[in-house]
């Protein structure tokens, strides 16, 4: 097959269009769609605009990353957005109601995150709940806690915290920075920590990976904490754009976390998927959302056009993977 | 029974004709021209060793592969057999070993699945199918009601609840893969005269079986497969050791090359009343009693029936599953029970019975399959160091032959000779001292299997030792330098040089077992 994509040049554009997005899955769809947009849209490749993008971007991005853990290892985890949520309103309340000096406050939002994954995770390995059944749960709970700790009101996010939402230098925005980062710990804990490698043989053989010496609960119990703790960062991050944190912030962002993995190549049986996938996936979603709001595409459209890219995505990926074979 | 006509030679006319078809997978070459012609009314029995290309077979019947080359012909016509339901159409149905039964439908639902009788409306005619299905429940002479759930049924029952399907199709071509494997004489005598009325009825039969005593008592003609070829064809009557003679192609003595050291060394592993009982406390005995020692340098085979308990006390050694009462020594301290992690570091190391269900990533690379069981001596400061595992993986997959195109190659596009030397490899690089090893060569290729085996001898030429599982009792006979025999979850005698023969085990494993005579559960009873 290799051979014959090597002999593109006798072909048509179109055909090797579609072969190059055939050959590349995710990053070829991203291209695809960044040149329908730029075509279609003279204001698209402007670059305030793709740094919007990537703005738009990197609260879906940062979540993904941490379902990225779950989904390699075979699980899902459905509470993210409740949790970024849950995250941020107690960073806003510990600084603003309380007084606790900010940093203090902030630990307290990660370690919020953190505890409430490893809860879920908990519930998975040792209570044996499906993973679907027991993030459903803590989606509840999160979204429970947070609206009881700010009585369902927002909460001013501390000044200090929301330059996180600021640009640098009046032009790069802080929170591209941050998915940058956030994408780069995703990448080295899957390719080079124990726990991503054991994510990797957990989600591709649960039996073999015990019967080979992983750990699996402890690993699930890290999973799910890491999936929490990338969910606070993307909740403070999302809080520190709005100034302030919204009880009712992040709601359905972990279905365009999950979303985002899948298309960035990663199987929801396990086993497989990869970080710059996941930011591909992401960014995706974002230039789609983008590109049709400058092309005055109504918001009830976006959300059809939204599902079919989810869907074709999926599919042209699963072809790839076919013809690979 | 109408169907009592061995004697009379099967000569209807020709059903099936399988002409010159060749198959390869990566690495292998499963099927290499084999011919088989298949007549009405007659039992063909399909003879071969694991891996000699039986399955690929009777798959490529079924729909599930297509020929590289060759051709199927049916009827006279040659015929494409794309998926099931071209071979349901084509009058072929197949049972196989693993049952295609849904567990939570009923017996009829199962019979007709997908096809099941419709009313005028459009609705599922309950009534006609459970009619229907009660007709050919008493044809197989399975005493289940058609509302039965199927999950409740014994496995000889699921067995004739298959045929009852396949019956139901109006097979003329009935593959029967290795279907008394798992079956009691009893049980195999009900299915032999089954089978009989079905032949009486002009159908067509495909029978594998691993028994040759089988085969003069229902077959009418063999075809042997050997290394993917079809070697021969001959009648049934054929003497067995002219059998086993096409089958093997060569001396047996030489499939067995085990040199065991002049003197074993020290004890390696030590087991003292080992017991485990099911459910929480008070089930019935899974296995008791068990004690034994394994010392460095030898290789001490554990041979029984299916579930004697076998599997069980190895899972038990090496930490997966929980034991009741007794103690585990390696090199004389006592390990903790119900922790893998903990076996693993005092040098255990399992190769489990279902290689794709327990010792493989089978869609990840043989990297990291290779280098699974190591990843915590290989994680420094808190990361892997991947390029060590790549060099090891390496050096290891080289040493140990595997036939790949490269590390990045994913597990399940490897033979099954090929996939097992990378879970024997994976504990190589964890550097275990005693490995376990349950069934071994499983689905595994002739040639590979000698590999397998001089592996085996290199290890404990190394000082290495190995505690071997296997039902193929000319294995365990062959490559164990003493044999235990296992019944009914207890160690029932050990047998060593001389007096271990196949008689000897079948003796104890049979005897002890309570008159179950379930002979017919241990595969390889036959070979030699």
């Amino acid at each position: 097959m290799s051979a014959e994509v090597l002999r593109a040049p006798g072909s048509t554009p179109g055909q090797w269009f579609v072969r190059a997005v055939l050959r590349n899955g995710p990053l070829g769809g991203l291209i695809a769609l960044v040149v329908v947009m730029a075509v279609l849209s003279r204001d698209f490749l402007n670059g305030q605009n793709l740094l919007n993008v990537g703005v738009q971007a990197s609260v879906t991005a940062i979540l993904a990353f941490g379902v990225t853990f779950v989904i390699v290892s075979a699980g899902i985890d459905l509470s993210v957005g409740s949790v970024a949520a849950l995250s941020a309103t107690v960073v806003a309340w510990a600084a603003t109601k309380e007084g606790l000096p900010v940093w203090v406050a902030v630990l307290l939002g990660l370690a919020v995150g953190a505890v409430a994954g490893l809860l879920s995770g908990a519930l998975v390995a040792y209570g044996r709940l499906p993973a679907f059944i027991a993030t459903l749960a803590m989606l509840s709970v999160g979204r429970g806690l947070a609206l009881v700790i700010s009585g369902g009101s927002p909460i001013a996010f501390p000044s200090s915290v929301s330059r996180l939402g600021d640009t640098l230098g009046g032009w790069l925005p802080v929170p591209v920075l941050v998915m940058i980062a956030a994408g780069l710990v995703a990448a080295l804990v899957l390719a080079r920590t124990y726990t991503g490698r054991a994510m990797f043989a957990i989600g591709g053989n649960e039996e073999a990976a015990r019967l080979s010496g992983i750990d699996v609960k402890k690993r699930k119990l890290v999973v799910y904490a890491l999936s929490g703790l990338f969910a606070a960062v993307a909740g403070i991050v999302l809080a520190a754009r709005l100034t302030s944190a919204q009880p009712q912030a992040a709601v359905g962002y972990e279905l365009d976390a999950i979303a985002a993995v899948v298309i960035g190549g990663a199987s929801l049986s396990g086993g497989s998927g990869k970080a710059s996938g996941t930011l591909i996936g992401a960014l995706i979603l974002a230039v789609l959302r983008n590109g049709l709001n400058l092309l005055s595409v109504s918001a009830f459209w976006q959300q059809v056009a939204t599902g079919l890219v989810i869907a074709l995505a999926v599919l042209l990926d699963t072809l790839r993977r076919r013809s690979a074979r | 029974m109408t169907g009592v006509n061995d004697d009379v030679p099967a000569g209807g006319r020709e059903l099936l004709r399988v002409e010159g078809v060749t198959k390869s997978f990566p690495g292998v070459r499963a099927l290499d021209g084999v011919d088989l012609a298949l007549r009405a009314g007659e039992v063909h029995v399909l003879l071969g060793e694991n891996g000699a290309g039986k399955s690929t077979l009777i798959k490529m019947l079924a729909g599930a592969h297509r020929p590289d080359e060759g051709r199927l012909v049916v009827d006279g016509a040659e015929v494409t057999v794309r998926s099931a339901q071209d071979a349901e159409r084509l009058g072929i149905a197949t049972i196989h070993q693993e049952f295609n039964l849904v567990p939570g439908l009923t017996v009829a639902e199962n019979i007709f699945l997908g096809r099941q009788p419709r009313t005028a409306l459009g609705l599922v005619d309950r009534r006609a199918m459970r009619a229907r299905a009660a007709e050919l429940l008493a044809r197989v002479r399975l005493g289940v009601s058609p509302a039965a759930p199927v999950a409740g049924l014994g496995i000889a029952q699921l067995q004739m609840v298959e045929i009852a399907k396949a019956l139901s199709l109006d097979a003329r071509v009935l593959i029967m893969d290795e279907p008394t494997a798992v079956l009691t004489s009893e049980e195999v005598a009900t299915l032999f005269g089954i089978v009989r009325e079905l032949r009486a009825d002009g159908v067509g039969v495909i029978f594998i079986t691993h028994h040759l005593e089988e085969i003069a008592a229902l077959g009418d003609r063999v075809t042997v497969l050997r290394d993917g070829r079809s070697v021969a064809e001959v009648p049934a009557t054929t003497p067995e050791d002219d059998l086993i003679r096409l089958m093997v192609g060569r001396d047996i003595a030489e499939q067995y090359p085990r040199r065991a050291p002049e003197e074993p060394g020290a004890p390696l592993l030590r087991v003292r009343g080992l017991g485990r009982r099911s459910g929480r406390g008070g089930g019935r005995p899974v296995f008791a009693d068990i004690g034994f020692e394994v010392r460095a340098g030898e290789v001490v085979g554990l041979a029984g029936l299916v579930g004697a308990g076998r599997t069980e006390v190895a899972r038990a050694l090496f930490g997966v599953d929980r034991y009741d009462t007794g103690t585990v020594e390696v090199d004389g301290r006592e390990l903790a029970p119900g922790d893998v992690r903990a076996a693993m570091r005092a040098g255990l190391g399992l190769v489990p019975e279902d290689r794709k269900s327990q010792g493989l990533l089978l869609d990840a690379p043989l990297r990291d399959n290779l280098t699974l069981a190591r990843l915590d001596q290989d994680t420094r400061g808190g990361l892997v160091d991947r390029r060590a595992q790549r060099r090891a993986a390496a050096e290891v997959a080289g040493r140990l032959k595997v036939r790949m195109s490269g590390l990045e190659q994913p597990a399940r596009t490897l033979s099954g000779g090929n996939q097992q030397k990378i879970v024997i490899g994976k504990w190589l690089l964890a550097g275990a001292r005693l490995l376990i090893l349950d069934e071994p060569t499983r689905g595994v290729d002739v040639g590979a299997k000698v590999e397998i085996y001089q592996l085996v001898n290199e290890l404990t030429a190394a000082g290495c030792a190995v505690l071997m599982i296997s039902s193929d009792l000319p294995e365990v006979l062959g490559m164990s330098d003493r044999v235990l025999v296992m019944a009914q979850g207890r160690l029932v005698g050990e047998l060593a040089g001389e007096e271990a023969t196949q008689d000897a085990v079948m003796e104890l494993a049979v005897r002890s077992a309570g008159g179950v005579e379930n002979e017919s559960a241990m595969e390889g009873s036959d070979v030699g």
